[in-house]
C-alpha cells in the first residue's frame, strides 16, 4: 500500500514537472551553444551541466570565462548566484529532513529552482503527505527536469551554431517562474513578502555579484514573517 | 593546457560549492527541530526569492540590452495574472508563452 501511494506520488510529480521541459530544453541548448562558442569541448560543457547542474550559475561562469576573469572571481561570482540554493535547502528541510542521509544527498544534488518551487508548492497544497510520498514526488518532478538538462546541453554543444536564435527564448524562464508564483500567494503575508522582494530586487539590482537577489530574498522573507505575526495570519 | 586545468578547477569548485549550498540545511539539520522564528521566515522563501530573481529580468531584459520591452512586460503580466486567478500553473505558462510569441510576431 505504502509503495503504491509513493509510486502514484512519483507519477504525479512527473506530470507536474513535465511543463518545465519547455523551459529547461531551450535553456540547456542555449548553454551548450554558448559554451561551444566560448571554446569549450563537448566533454567540458557536459562537465559543467552534470557537476554543477545550475543554469544561472553556469551562464555566469561562462560569461566571466569569456571575459578572461581570474579563476577565483569566476568561482566566487557563480557561487554567489547560487547562494539562494542554501535558502531552498533550509526551506525544504522541514519536509525532507527526516530522510536517511543518502536520500537527502540525492535530493540536495537535484535541488534546483524548478524542483524546489514545484515541490514546495505541492507540499503546501497537500500538507498531509507522508515522508515517502514527498520524496517520491520530488524525484518525480526532477525526472523531466534534470536528466533533460544533460541531454539538451549535449544537443546544444554538438549542434552548436546551426540552431537559430528564436523569438523570446530568453524569456521562457521568467514566464515559467511567474506562472508558478500566482498559486503560491495564498495569504496576505505571502503577497506582502513577494511585493517587498520585488521592490528590493529592483532597488538593489545595481549591487555586484547578484547580491541584490539575496538582499531582496531575505528582505521579502522578513516582510512575510512580520506580516504573519502582526496580522495574526494562519500560515 | 593550463587553460584546461583552470576550467576543470572552476567546474569542480562550482560543483562542490553548489552541492555544499544545497546540502547545507538538508544534510546538517536533517530532522532536528528548527526554532519557530526561523520556520516562520522559511515559509516565505519561495515567494520572496522567485519574484526577486524574476523582477529585474522582466523590467530590464538582457535580450534587449536592458531596455524595458512592452512584449516581455505584457507576457510576464499575463502569465502572472493567469496563475494568480486560476491557480493553474499549466494555463499560466501557456498564456504567457502565447502572449510572448504572438506579440513578438506582431510588433
Amino acid at each position: 500500500m505504502a509503495a503504491g501511494t509513493a509510486m502514484s506520488s512519483y507519477w504525479r510529480g512527473v506530470r507536474d514537472g513535465l511543463p518545465f521541459l519547455a523551459v529547461v530544453g531551450p535553456f540547456a541548448v542555449l548553454f551548450g551553444v554558448l559554451a561551444t562558442e566560448a571554446g569549450l569541448a563537448v566533454h567540458e560543457t557536459m562537465g559543467f551541466s552534470i557537476v554543477v547542474i545550475a543554469g544561472a550559475a553556469q551562464f555566469t561562469a561562462l560569461q566571466l570565462i569569456n571575459e578572461n576573469a581570474p579563476t577565483l572571481v569566476v568561482i566566487a561570482s557563480a557561487l554567489a548566484v547560487n547562494l539562494r540554493m542554501a535558502m531552498y535547502s533550509a526551506s525544504i528541510t522541514p519536509h525532507l529532513g527526516p530522510l536517511p542521509l543518502w536520500k537527502r544527498a540525492i535530493a540536495a544534488y537535484f535541488l534546483v529552482d524548478q524542483t524546489y518551487a514545484q515541490s514546495i508548492l505541492d507540499y503546501e497544497r497537500n500538507p498531509n503527505q507522508t515522508l515517502a510520498e514527498k520524496y517520491a514526488y520530488f524525484l518525480g518532478v526532477m525526472t523531466p527536469i534534470c536528466p533533460p538538462w544533460y541531454v539538451f546541453t549535449f544537443l546544444g554543444a554538438v549542434l552548436g551554431e546551426s540552431i537559430p536564435p528564436s523569438l523570446g527564448l530568453d524569456f521562457a524562464l521568467p514566464i515559467a517562474f511567474l506562472a508558478m508564483l500566482g498559486p503560491m500567494l495564498r495569504t496576505p503575508a505571502h503577497r506582502i513578502a513577494a511585493l517587498a522582494a520585488v521592490v528590493l530586487a529592483l532597488a538593489f539590482a545595481w549591487l555586484p555579484f547578484n547580491a541584490g537577489l539575496l538582499v531582496a530574498g531575505l528582505g521579502g522573507m522578513m516582510a512575510g514573517a512580520q506580516a504573519e505575526t502582526r496580522l495574526g495570519i494562519k500560515p | 593546457m593550463s587553460e584546461t586545468i583552470d576550467l576543470w578547477i572552476i567546474i569542480v569548485a562550482l560543483g562542490v560549492g553548489s552541492f555544499g549550498l544545497r546540502f547545507a540545511f538538508l544534510g546538517l539539520v536533517g530532522d532536528r527541530a528548527m526554532p519557530e522564528w526561523l520556520l516562520r521566515h522559511l515559509r516565505y522563501t519561495a515567494v520572496a526569492v522567485i519574484p526577486a530573481l524574476v523582477a529585474p529580468l522582466v523590467v530590464w531584459p538582457s535580450a534587449t540590452g536592458g531596455e524595458p520591452d512592452a512584449t516581455r512586460l505584457a507576457a510576464a503580466a499575463a502569465a502572472f495574472a493567469t496563475g494568480y486567478f486560476t491557480k493553474n500553473v499549466f494555463a499560466a505558462m501557456g498564456v504567457g508563452a502565447t502572449v510572448l510569441v504572438s506579440l513578438s510576431l506582431l510588433l
